[in-house]
């Protein structure tokens, strides 16, 4: 399946005019418009500090635009943080299981629920494994499983590979793009690495410096699930060129 | 789909505990000091009761006359301690829990933690025993008083020492304060209450023995022999009765140390 022309789907998250100003006066966010519909994985790259990661918060609920409507469709939200954010005491397995734990989810439900996602995003095996025991791709994995036992509808990410060696974050954008293609929630992803958003995205916006606001957005027309070997095409690098000449004007 | 990220090796332990590397310079240590112990007796001639011969200290341990006196008197200690320690950490962590739930609470209550740090214990002694009578509580009360500041100021550590991001994560789900608390804070802070329980354990004998040489009514503990052995110039069992003290406290030491490992140490470095 080729990406659908997204106007018939449903708008699962949308900011309309967002402004955002911290008590202390910093102004990090101003007249952002964006939507995120089902089946759309919207990529945000922008320069450090130009307030892409107070976008997620503001759109989970961690804090309140101080202007302008937010629009969430759902309750049942994902977000996956910069560091894994595994509790050290817990194995692998309950730390799968710990938002179902939260929600109040009986002892079966949650441990079917965080077998499966465990299993996903294949970490079979390693269920009885502490985080200090995993590698720190193995943590993100089961960070990323952590959220999937919600099975989200908006799935927020905030530069979640950052941290990772370069084979391992191919691997885990390639694992990425088949849940979203499974799963064809509505995706928010934060990056610093144009290439990562081009390749995981059906949709690149640029934010301009702070405050951030959006100035262009680039529809990227390959298929999901993509083809590894679409990064080393003329198209990729053409467009991975155009919104890195974008970027660089945004700063 | 592939798990092909490397595993890191398990941490590595600090060092072999049991090694020669470990044991061998205290005792060489122990050895000279017993040796200077031996000389300093044979130097002072009519005055050697000053630092009696290291031998004739542990004889008393075992001498009729006052072993059964000293045996005593450490389980007496041991209970006093113990049940001292048991309440401040019950009243430590109470109080650090209350003070995790506002910033105001903390504020109010945090500069009372620090006083009772502050109180001069013996200032207060006399004070202890006019309201508790002098005997078992008092000596109890003396030492929830000097054992508790380390239990408050670690437990509060602990609880504030989490993750933003991970509480946020507890946030985005909408739980209960007390689910938090005990899921998140409290799992969270368990190292450094347990860092704390072995600096109030040490603390704990402490008390104990403080108490005990003030109060002496009731079964005498440590603290009181050491108070009638240095009265009656009974240096041999003044010796011996301190030696058992100090080993009263480093095996509380190791032994808070030791639970601290089996509690957390599968995910924390407890050293
Ligand atoms: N709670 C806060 N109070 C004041 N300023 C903040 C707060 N959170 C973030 N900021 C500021 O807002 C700006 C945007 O932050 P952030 O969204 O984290 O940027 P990004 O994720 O794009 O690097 C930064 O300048 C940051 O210092
Ligand atoms: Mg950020």
């Amino acid at each position: 399946m080729s990406t659908a022309p997204t106007t018939e789907r449903a708008s699962l998250l949308s900011f309309r005019d967002v402004a955002m100003a911290f008590p202390d006066g910093t102004v990090a966010l101003h007249s952002v418009d964006l939507t995120v519909r089902r089946g759309e994985f919207v990529s945000v790259v922008g320069p450090s500090g130009c307030g892409k990661s107070t976008l997620l918060r503001i759109a989970s609920g961690l804090e309140n635009a101080t202007e302008g409507d937010v629009g969430l469709a759902t309750d049942r939200i994902g977000y996956v943080f910069q560091d894994p954010t595994l509790l050290p005491w817990r194995t692998t397995r309950r730390n799968v299981e710990l938002l179902a734990e939260l929600h109040g989810e009986g002892r079966t439900r949650r441990t079917a629920s965080a077998q499966e996602a465990i299993d996903l995003v294949g970490l079979k095996g390693f269920e009885e494994h502490l985080p200090r025991q995993l590698s720190g791709g193995m943590r993100m994995r089961a960070s990323l499983a952590r959220s999937l036992t919600l099975n989200p509808e908006v799935f927020l990410f905030d530069e979640p590979f950052g941290a990772l060696d370069e084979i391992t974050r191919q691997r885990l954008n390639d694992e990425l793009i088949r849940l979203f293609h499974e799963k064809q929630f509505a995706g928010l992803f934060i990056t610093h690495s144009v290439a990562e958003a081009v390749y995981l995205s059906t949709r690149v916006v640029v934010m301009s410096g702070r405050p951030g606001t959006l100035v262009a957005e680039y529809d990227v027309p390959f298929d999901v699930p993509r083809d590894p070997e679409v990064r080393f095409s003329a198209e990729f690098a053409e467009l991975v060129g155009t919104i890195s000449h974008a970027l660089r004007e945004a700063h | 789909m592939t798990t092909a990220d490397t595993v890191p090796a398990p941490a590595q332990r600090r060092r072999d505990a049991s090694g020669v590397g470990q044991w061998g310079p205290p005792l060489a240590l122990a050895a000279l000091l017993v040796t200077a112990a031996y000389l300093g007796n044979a130097a002072l001639g009519q005055r050697s009761f000053l630092l009696p011969q290291p031998h004739q200290v542990l004889e008393k341990l075992w001498d009729p006359t006052s072993a059964p006196e000293i045996w005593t008197a450490l389980w007496r200690t041991t209970v006093v301690s113990l049940t001292g320690l048991a309440i401040a950490i019950v009243i430590g962590v109470t109080w650090a829990i209350i003070m995790n739930q506002a910033r105001w609470a903390e504020r109010a209550l945090f500069p009372y933690a620090v006083m009772l740090q502050a109180i001069p214990i013996l200032a207060i002694t006399p004070l202890i025993g006019f309201w508790f009578g002098y005997d078992f509580t008092a000596r109890v009360v003396v030492c929830v008083i000097i054992a508790l500041f380390p239990m408050v100021s670690n437990t509060l550590f602990g609880l504030q020492s989490v993750d933003k991001s991970m509480r946020e994560l507890f946030m985005l789900q909408g739980p209960s304060r007390s689910t938090v608390l005990a899921k998140l804070s409290m799992p969270a802070a368990m190292p450094a209450i347990f860092a704390g329980m072995r600096i109030s354990a040490g603390l704990a004998v402490v008390g104990a023995i403080v108490g005990e040489f003030f109060f002496q009514r009731g079964t005498p503990g440590l603290g009181s022999l050491i108070n009638k052995y240095s009265a009656r110039l009974l240096s041999e069992e003044l010796f011996a009765s301190v030696l058992v003290a100090s080993l009263l406290g480093v095996a509380i030491f190791l032994i808070f140390g030791w639970l601290g490992k089996r509690a957390v140490g599968k995910w924390y470095d407890f050293g």
